[in-house]
């Protein structure tokens, strides 16, 4: 029994292209550092200083975690959590 | 994958939802196998901001989800410049976190609009061939 993880394109060449991986129950802050411990370099993607990073979306099932209790979320075996990086631009030119 | 196809239908589909958003950006996802769209998912810009898009995160997950199950790939990512020409902002290069997509982009900046296919690369810029048929 595992928690399941979705990796989402832009970070499968960490996992070494597994579009799914197993994580550990506990909360979502503490799922992103087992990931990171077995994939170095997938937790500083996903976060910074403990936050998940603004264009960063992570589900747990099907809620948002920001509607949840965000990096305090629970995770528990059987549970689903995608890690969906935001989709954002345009037209704007830097000041 | 440096070059798209895109069915006729969909390309003025998109077209189309790209006109009616204006003077918003528009934003969605273009799906299919290989290099052929199948498919165009229209996202809402939750931005409304004719300046900026960021897809809505739920539509996004839901799309993300339909794509999984019906076995479709992302292959591009569209959204509308209506004020603006069809070349990626510093913007559209800070976020472009979806590397192996072409990045498409409809300038309505003039009467007749103008598309622009690209590939965003660790902040490098690159055209991509783009088929409409």
């Amino acid at each position: 029994m595992a928690v399941k993880v979705r990796i989402p394109t832009p970070l499968q060449r960490l996992t070494q292209g597994k579009e799914e991986v197993e994580g550990k129950a506990g909360t979502v802050m503490a799922l992103i550092q087992d990931l990171d411990a077995r994939y170095p370099g997938i937790g500083e993607r996903i976060s910074e200083g403990g936050k998940v990073r603004r264009f960063v979306n992570i589900y747990v099932n099907e809620e948002d975690i920001r509607f949840l209790q965000a990096e305090q979320t629970a995770v528990k075996d059987d549970d689903e959590v995608s890690i969906v990086p935001a989709i954002a631009g345009g037209g704007k030119r830097r000041e | 994958m440096n070059e798209l196809s895109i069915p006729k239908q969909i390309f003025n589909e998109m077209l189309a939802y790209c006109r009616e958003g204006v003077p918003d950006e528009v934003c969605g996802i273009l799906a299919g196998d290989g290099n052929r769209i199948s498919k165009l998912y229209k996202i809402a810009n939750a931005d409304s901001s004719p300046v900026s898009y960021l897809m809505d995160s739920r539509d996004q997950f839901r799309v993300m989800k339909d794509m999984r199950e019906n076995g479709l790939s992302m292959l591009a990512i569209f959204h509308s410049h209506p004020a603006s020409t069809a070349y990626p902002s510093n913007r559209d290069v800070d976020l472009a976190f979806y590397e192996d997509c072409v990045y498409v982009i409809m300038s309505l900046i003039q009467e007749e609009p103008v598309s622009g296919a690209f590939l965003i690369r660790g902040g490098h810029i690159s055209e991509a061939a783009l088929t409409i048929d």
